[in-house]
């Protein structure tokens, strides 16, 4: 077994306010492997923040542990702390680059706290400013630059100390769909280049599809599931992975009275010809309630929603039909 | 004429001399002091609730002093350090511990502006606290800090002038022994418009250093 980068163990964290302690996280394993994207979705409030700041003990946990590469960050020093905080890096939805330095001098920023001599230093960092393609802007202070190539500036500062881990905290919640696509790409970059093991905080599951190979859903302050991305993607376990997977199912109409079912295609098969086939084989027609194809990690991976006849031995000959063509079926109707 | 024109140059002299030594040292004091009130606050990035409480008493107390009474209040005190209670060193004395207060808020102030998540991604990439004051906080706020320092400036020549009815020296000296004493009001109009002057000037200085310094636009 590949060793584990990060491990989380039982971690549980409460807040207290106006004499109120609300559990944020009650109980959460977790564990990233070296080289892995791994991605954390849930929905607003559900703790996500909390758990990335915990991971770099920006936030104490209330009791569990926290391992990197086997070291319980709980037993270090604050000087320690720092130490392993230089290998693992972290980006931030706001960027949060200081404001009075110019690029170059935020990607030095890093290096000037471990004292590497100013030289060196302007050296990396304009090869950082080249890795992340803002080699032309390196004198660009922050309010210079747009949200898009901020995040450039944030990523190649976070680089800077050559860190195992890059953690990101909804890094691509304040840009443009076109700007995320070009950070998520650069992000999968580093991952392949560099090898650094990526965690991805996010409440979109399209950053979730673009990026990682591994998820876990967070939902009340509780790991819902977690596995391989397409694997969770294909057989949902949780309602949380449902609600994720299927944010629209609840606008589809008169849910109750009929049987629907969600049909899901990987890369091998494709949806026309089969649905086609069935409504050929059977002489009943079915309805298609909703379509959409995918990129789930470089595979596509088709999903459909189809309301079945109202007979119900149809609609079960239909289903095993189906199924019989490899083809993952799950009934929704119970969900609506 | 000409002793007309020495006195008004040596008053300036001494005006300008009490407040920008004040200044100086009571920001020795009050930097310190204002940094220790944000790191130690309940949100800062060392909280110690003890120390900063005592800290926070401590300031609330000299500031709630009107100078004038504190003037008089600390005059055994000035006397010890300087020797007199008389004239711009002994003046000095009273302005440096009415201001060190007055600087420790106006710096915290500044040093709350800094943005806090900003400070989060210092700590984030593994900064001492050490590191998080000198190169994130304090520069970050430097314009803030260099417009509050305009103003604790022009705030202790006010207060050095008002020292002049116990004999401090400088243009409000001079404003009080011969306007107010001996009825020569053009020296008191001439000495004012000079203090007004004096603030003009490092009002405006202030203010373009500020707008310099401040690379957000
Ligand atoms: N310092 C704090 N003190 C008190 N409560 C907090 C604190 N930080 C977070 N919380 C609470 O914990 C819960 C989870 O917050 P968190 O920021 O981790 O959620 P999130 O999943 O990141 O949400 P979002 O998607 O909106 O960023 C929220 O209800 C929040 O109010
Ligand atoms: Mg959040």
């Amino acid at each position: 077994m590949a060793e584990d980068i990060i491990r989380v163990e039982n971690l549980h964290k409460s807040f207290v306010s106006h004499n109120k302690s609300t559990e944020v996280l009650q109980g959460i394993d977790l564990s990233v492997k070296a080289g892995e994207i791994y991605g954390i979705i849930g929905k607003s409030g559900a703790g996500k923040s909390t758990l990335v700041r915990c991971i770099n003990y920006l936030v104490k946990p209330s009791s569990g542990k926290v391992l990197f590469e086997g070291t319980d960050l709980g037993e270090l020093g604050s000087r320690e702390l720092n130490q392993v905080r230089h290998q693992m890096a972290m980006i931030f939805q706001q960027f949060n680059l200081l404001m009075q330095r110019n690029a170059l001098k935020n990607i030095c920023y890093p290096l000037e706290i471990t004292r590497v001599p100013k030289e060196q230093a302007k050296q990396r960092a304009m090869e950082l400013l080249k890795l992340v393609g803002m080699e032309t802007r390196a004198n660009a202070y922050p309010a210079e630059l747009s949200g898009g190539q901020k995040q450039r500036i944030a990523i190649a500062r976070a680089l800077a100390s050559n860190p195992k881990v890059l953690l990101c905290d909804e890094a691509t919640s304040a840009l443009d769909p076109e700007t995320t696509k070009s950070i998520l790409e650069l992000l999968r970059d580093i991952n392949h280049k560099l090898g650094i093991t990526i965690v991805v905080i996010t409440h979109e599951m399209a950053v979730i599809e673009e990026l990682c190979s591994k998820v876990a859903i967070i939902s009340d302050g509780k790991i819902a599931e977690s596995g391989d991305m397409a694997q969770i993607f294909m057989h949902p376990q949780s309602e949380a992975a449902r609600q994720l997977i299927f944010p629209n199912r609840k606008s589809i109409p008169e849910m109750r009275s009929r049987r629907y079912c969600r049909i899901v295609f990987d890369g091998r098969s494709s949806f026309e010809p089969v649905v086609a086939n069935m409504v050929l084989d059977f002489g009943q027609a079915v309805n298609i309630m909703f379509a959409d194809t995918r990129n789930l990690d470089g595979m596509a991976v088709g999903q459909m929603v189809i309301q079945l006849p109202d007979n119900p031995e149809v609609a079960l000959r239909m289903i095993a039909y189906l199924r019989d063509k490899q083809i993952s079926v799950e009934e929704v109707s119970d969900h609506a | 004429m000409h002793d007309l024109i020495l006195l008004f140059l040596e008053n300036t002299r001494d005006s300008i001399y009490m407040t920008v030594v004040s200044t100086l040292i009571a920001y020795v004091i009050g930097l310190p002091l204002g940094i220790l009130l944000v790191v130690t606050a309940a949100d800062g990035i060392r909280p110690l609730r003890a120390l900063n409480k005592v800290l926070g008493a401590l300031v609330n107390l000299l500031r709630s002093f009107p100078f004038l009474i504190l003037l008089f209040v600390i005059s055994p005190f000035t006397r010890l350090v300087v020797g007199t209670t008389l004239g711009p060193n002994a003046t000095i004395v009273a302005l440096v511990v009415a201001a060190a207060p007055f600087i420790a808020r106006m710096v915290e102030s500044s040093l709350r502006e800094v943005d806090g998540n900003v400070i989060e991604a210092a700590q984030s990439m593994g900064s001492s606290s050490l590191q998080i004051i000198m190169k994130v906080m304090l520069p970050e706020s430097r314009s803030s800090l260099i417009l509050n320092a305009a103003i604790a400036l022009t705030t202790i020549l006010g207060y050095s002038a008002m020292a002049g009815i116990v004999g401090g020296g400088g243009l409000g000296d001079l404003a009080i022994r011969y306007g107010y004493y001996r009825y020569q009001y053009n020296i008191m109009y001439i000495a004012v418009f000079l203090l007004v002057l004096i603030v003009e000037v490092m009002q405006g200085i202030g203010l373009m250093l500020a707008k310099k310094l401040d690379k957000r636009l």
